[in-house]
């Protein structure tokens, strides 16, 4: 690895500062899953590392019922799933955020981490996407909010300016009947990256206690993995809109979303396998967010 | 049969023993858990550098210049060195090509032939120093086309790696350049009379690719010389008397100059016979004057170590209705890597060995590619030719409607028979585990459920014997010092003490085993081929029988009494004549200083006779339809172990190698891009199998004791990696019907069987 | 090139400084400048778990961690696990079930099995599969790793309701 300094602010000023001036030449630091890989592989070298986990605002979770939550940047996949309204209230974020490499990477990997690699197959993206959430972005010309759906660009790009820095995720309070979901599939048990993934979020009417006496209000599916960036497929939700939450519903979403995946072949899997896995994984999604809508799971 | 064994060493074990059959805690454990035991990584020497190998990024090219000067005038850079430090080869010298290409191993010369190929190393302060002096060196390259697929390197129009390269074979040399390094044909009976004589005959054509032998420790050595030219290197490695060879003919020392002290070995398999840094470490201390230690990378040990070949196996089998196998034929193509070597003739060797199979032909085929040179891997080159073979029965026995094992029983090899190539089996056990895996309860309980199938296939692996050298060191308070030549890679010291122990009557709290350096114990050869319980427990026996023949002459002096009048029994020496006299082996050590010289038992063997293993394993899967996934659910070892030393040691290693055969089967193997570049050179990419992606592996201890050991004891470690690729593939078969033909069985193999994708 | 950087933390209940370089592991510092072999190297990309540690009292790979990040933090290597009084129950249950063969993983592991105790004192066989999923193992199988796992959850359960019954009396 390339030598480098390090710098470890106490404030989101002192980071966005750092950060506007080193320009390229300077990225923070949040669990160090994907940049101390990167760095070692010499994909880039730096100047400065700027490790922003000592910044109050980036470590904190906040959970308001009118509010919603809020999620530091930088915690760690590890104390996020420790946290008992993360865990009771937005239970298709935690699949994502704790499948993200074993216990010591999840010790250490942050969503901020995951969203500004801006990995295709990023876990937590979809997940984020389908909770309708926002990142909570500051920066030289001050702060501004960024729906997670828009901010990665390419692989490995983001919508993030010179110097600017993502401190927290705004997740919506839950809709009342709604249930979210991530599924991914991968060839091993677990510490995989994900050959294709799925987030699925679905919100029903009231009345209705099955998934046939039941009728979707609103979806969002995303995808991981099958394109250049993690990809939300806005007409997949909306072919749900007004019907029953059940499998014929499910195939014409699946149907779609596998049309909208442009996927490739490398060597963590094939085209053809990615195209035919997100309609798996799209139905296998919803049916588990419907379940949670429902309260049956 | 080797003089060298004491004949009346040898026999069934006996009942009645008391150390060799227990289960003791083995003795390199308590510093493992501590942090405590020393591998080669942990090495540090006062004023000792940090040494950096530069390598090739071209798959195939000629190097036209290297320029070192740039990283020399680094300050903290102590020495670089490339080929040129090598010493100079007598073109004259009718060893000048092998000589050459053995050093072009350690150092590219002329041509690079992998990406990963050495090209120079340096020396220096620290690492990033280092990594700057590395990439201050110039090299200059002529970029060739690469071939790195096996059936693309046979073509007429494939880039040739050696020019001076022609086929050998037994009807001797073809004269056109070729990638064919040898090949060979082997023929017993009239094979197409058998397959005319054949109700159903089965042809398929098995790939399989490179993998890895996967040890958690990557290559690393540490070298220091004095101001006499006495070099001494800290190693990781199979064999201590390796890497000693290795490096007198590398740098042309005189032997005695070097000694090597083995480490604690962090996972081997075969894929530390050879050495890979330890003479650059030697080369740059010597030019530094100072201690180097160079360690490979994770990426470095996938690109430039020596994996395991990939293969392309055509097999065809037939057998009658009533289910005879009447003939058997296969072509074996394996990758050879940058050099010539692949183990196809030991995958020829034993494919079809577990069976009587009256006609057949086997053709092998040895090819060089543009890709890392291969190295053993358990079993070498066994695990592919199992996997065709295995299939290509079970389809057989399935088309038949015959039970699997049934079939083989009824086609099995026992002692006499008389394989393809004309070898003949000697005391073997394959009915026996045959029959285990029959009766055991996994093999007729119930799959549950939908989408699961189960599996069975069968593995003959022959072992070795080889040389070992131990000696024993009586002590005057009764314990004794073992000190063996053989490197621990798997418990060894274990199970070496336990043979000992039983001969000296003694428990095994009073031998201590401890592996000695080249300096301080006999020649003996790599750990490696499953001998060193086997061959290295011989050598004990012989030591310790040596130690308690010297205590007999000297109880004998004492009590003034002839040699044989006496006995030792039961850890006592006694006398046999009217006067009823004896010593506790304790008391008899006692006495040792005040009467004479030290007792010192010598046991040197070179074992040329030794036991073959089989194994029978039977897996259950679930496959779900939709994505592919297999899902291991239930995995049984079935083996011949002849005599289990130390049982939870051997259940061990059927768990250990049946583990690395389903990576081989499900997950592991080498991808590389048309440039020759490795795609996936990580633990994250090459996929190890994790704890979640195996099951509770049982094992059934078949014991067939192997006369010619003086314990019955067999080899054990390599046999349980051949059979798990064939077993799950079956399974797969009869779980959802896709005949899988490639490893590894990826989800994307399994739906494109189906049709699915 | 930037200059050392002085770190001060607890490492295995000591109080510890040392200098190192910004770009320098954890996983390097305690190897090579503070003489705690114990964590191994097997990838250097946090693929394999061999360089366990806890980290405030979390499972990281310490090649995942820059040294200067560990500044006022708490460390407990493998070398920590063992106390005046004898081995760790988990060590004691490595050894006593041959939990190991080369013993190169075998830090991490126990590490890592530190780690899942503390959290959940009984561990289902499934639960202990997928906690360790992160720390390969290459010689065992596993199988002999997970019963080890069970043996010393077992033990540390049966020792919490001697103290229990110990302080009721």
């Amino acid at each position: 690895m390339k030598p480098f300094a390090y710098v470890a602010p106490a404030s989101v000023d002192e980071a966005v500062a750092l950060l506007a001036e080193k320009g390229e030449r300077a990225r923070p630091l949040a669990g160090g899953t994907d940049l101390l890989v990167q760095l070692r592989r010499g994909r880039f070298d730096l100047d400065v590392v700027v490790d922003v986990k000592r910044i109050p605002e980036l470590t904190r979770i906040a959970y308001d019922r009118a509010e919603g939550l809020t999620v530091g940047a930088a915690v760690t996949c590890a104390v996020l799933g420790e946290h008992p309204e993360v865990r009771g209230l937005y239970p298709g974020l935690l699949d994502a955020a704790s499948i993200i490499g074993g216990a010591a990477i999840q010790g250490r990997a942050t969503l901020g981490g995951n969203l500004g690699n801006a990995a295709p197959s990023g876990d937590a993206i979809p997940a984020l996407i389908v909770l309708g959430a926002e990142a909570i972005v500051a920066g030289p010309d001050g702060g501004r909010r960024v729906p997670v759906a828009g901010f990665c660009t390419g692989p490995g790009k983001t919508v993030l300016r010179r110097g600017e820095l993502v401190v927290a995720f705004h997740v919506p309070a839950p809709h009342p009947r709604s249930g979210a979901s991530y599924v991914r599939f991968i060839p091993r048990g677990e510490m995989d990256i994900a050959v294709a993934g799925v987030g699925a979020w679905v919100a029903l009417s009231a009345g209705g206690d099955t998934e046939e006496t039941s009728r979707v209000e609103a979806a969002r599916i995303a995808l991981a993995a099958v394109a250049p960036t993690p990809l939300c497929v806005e007409s997949a939700g909306a072919a749900l809109v007004g019907r029953a939450p059940v499998e014929v519903a499910f195939e014409e979403a699946a149907a779609l979303a596998r049309e909208a995946a442009r996927p490739i072949d490398d060597m963590r899997g094939t085209l053809a396998q990615r195209r035919h896995l997100v309609g798996v994984l799209v139905k296998r999604a919803l049916r588990k967010a419907v379940r949670r809508a429902l309260g049956v799971s | 049969m080797d003089a060298d064994v004491d004949p009346t060493v040898a026999g069934p074990p006996s009942p009645g023993l008391s150390v060799v059959g227990s289960r003791p805690p083995r003795v390199d454990a308590s510093d493992k858990v501590v942090g405590r035991a020393r591998y080669a990584m942990d090495v540090s020497l006062p004023g000792m550098l940090v040494g950096k190998v530069l390598r090739s990024p071209h798959a195939h090219a000629r190097i036209v210049s290297i320029d070192t000067r740039p990283a020399e005038a680094l300050p903290g850079v102590f020495a670089v060195v490339t080929a040129a430090d090598l010493p100079p080869i007598d073109p004259e010298d009718k060893r000048a090509s092998g000589e050459q290409t053995f050093q072009d191993r350690t150092f590219a010369s002329r041509k690079v032939l992998y990406v990963g190929h050495p090209v120079a190393a340096v020396a220096a302060r620290t690492e990033a120093i280092a990594d700057e002096a590395l990439s201050r060196i110039v090299v200059q390259y002529e970029v060739l086309p690469a071939v790195t697929d096996v059936m693309e390197a046979v073509r007429e129009d494939a880039p040739i790696l050696h020019e001076g390269l022609r086929p050998r074979s037994l009807a001797g040399q073809d004269d056109s350049p070729t990638n064919v390094a040898s090949y060979f044909e082997q023929v017993k009976g009239d094979p197409a009379a058998g397959f005319a004589e054949a109700d159903v005959i089965v042809e398929r054509v098995f790939r399989t690719k490179m993998v890895h032998q996967g040890y958690l420790e990557p290559h690393v050595s540490t070298a220091t010389w004095n101001d006499r030219g006495d070099l001494t290197i800290y190693a990781t490695t199979q064999g201590s008397f390796a890497v000693r060879d290795h490096v007198v003919r590398l740098l042309r020392l005189p032997m005695s100059r070097v000694r090597v002290i083995p480490m604690e070995v962090g996972g081997a398999f075969g894929g530390k016979n050879s050495s890979y840094v330890d003479g650059t470490a030697a080369l740059l201390a010597r030019k530094a004057r100072r201690p180097v230690k160079v360690a490979m990378s994770r990426f470095e040990t996938f690109q430039a170590t020596g994996p395991s070949s990939g293969t392309v196996i055509r097999v065809k089998m037939g057998a009658t209705r009533d289910g005879r196998i009447t003939a058997a034929e296969a072509t074996l193509t394996y990758e050879a890597g940058a050099y010539p070597g692949s183990p196809v003739g030991s995958g020829a060797h034993v494919m079809f060995s577990p069976y009587v199979i009256p006609n057949g032909r086997i053709e092998g085929y040895d090819v060089v590619v543009n890709r890392p040179a291969v190295d053993s891997y358990r079993a070498p080159g066994a695990t592919p030719a199992c996997f065709a073979a295995e299939q290509v029965v079970n389809e057989l026995a399935d088309r038949l409607g015959v039970d699997p094992i049934d079939f083989r029983l009824r086609n099995s090899a026992s002692e006499g028979s008389e394989a393809l190539d004309g070898t003949v089996q000697g005391s073997i056990g394959a009915v026996e585990v045959l029959e285990a895996a029959k009766a055991h309860p996994h093999y007729t309980a119930p799959l549950g459920g939908a989408n699961r199938g189960r599996g069975v296939a069968h593995a003959f692996w022959g072992n070795w014997g080889a040389r070992s050298s131990v000696t024993i060191t009586v002590n005057p308070d009764g314990t004794v010092a073992l000190l063996t030549g053989s490197v621990d890679v798997t418990g060894t010291r274990t199970s070496i003490a336990m043979q000992a122990a039983e001969v000296l009557g003694l428990p095994l709290e009073r031998v201590k085993a401890t592996v000695g350096d080249t300096d301080a114990i006999g020649y003996s050869d790599v750990s490696a081929g499953s001998r060193t319980t086997v061959a290295t427990g011989h050598a004990a026996v012989k030591a310790a029988k040596d130690v308690i023949a010297k205590m007999c002459a000297r109880a004998a002096d004492i009590w003034g009494v002839p040699v044989d009048g006496i006995a030792f029994r039961d850890g006592v020496f006694r006398t046999t004549g009217d006067i009823a006299r004896a010593f506790t082996f304790v008391e008899l050590a006692g006495l040792l200083p005040d009467t004479g010289n030290v007792v010192i038992g010598v046991g040197n063997v070179d074992v040329g006779d030794w036991g073959a293993s089989f194994g029978t394993h039977i897996a259950d899967v679930e496959v779900d339809p939709e994505t592919g996934k297999v899902t291991l659910l239930r995995y049984t070892v079935v083996q011949d172990v002849g005599k289990a030393i130390h049982p939870v040691e051997v259940e061990g290693q059927l768990q250990g190698g049946a583990t690395q055969g389903i990576g081989w089967a499900l997950y592991e193997g080498y991808d590389y891009d048309s440039n020759g570049q490795m795609l996936n050179p990580t633990l994250l990419d090459y996929k190890l199998p994790t704890m979640m992606d195996v099951p509770a592996i049982e094992t059934v201890l078949v014991e067939v004791p192997y006369p010619g050991h003086p314990f019955g004891a067999r080899g054990v470690g390599e046999t349980p990696i051949m059979p798990p690729p064939a077993a799950i593939a079956e399974a797969i078969y009869q779980a959802v019907g896709a005949r899988v033909c490639d490893l590894p069985m990826t989800p994307a193999r399994i739906l494109e069987s189906l049709g699915i994708i | 090139m930037a200059g050392k950087l002085l770190v001060s933390a607890t490492i295995n209940g000591e109080a510890v400084e040392f200098l190192c370089e910004p770009q320098q592991s954890l996983l390097t510092c305690l190897r090579d400048i503070l003489g705690l072999t114990g964590a191994k190297e097997g990838c250097n990309d946090g693929n394999c778990g061999a360089c366990s540690v806890l980290l405030n009292g979390r499972l990281v790979n310490s090649c995942l961690v820059l040294a200067a990040e560990v500044e006022g933090c708490d460390i407990v290597t493998v070398e920590g696990l063992a106390s005046w009084q004898g081995l760790h129950p988990l060590q004691e249950a490595f050894i006593a079930e041959d939990a190991l063969q080369c013993g190169y993983c075998t830090p991490g592991m126990l590490i890592a099995s530190k780690a899942l105790l503390d959290r959940n004192p009984n561990p289902t066989e499934q639960e202990i599969r997928s906690w360790l999923a992160g720390n390969l193992c290459r010689c065992t199988g596993y199988d002999k790793i997970v019963r080890a796992v069970q043996a010393a959850a077992q033990h540390l359960e049966s020792s919490r309701r001697i103290e229990r019954v110990a302080e009721k009396g």
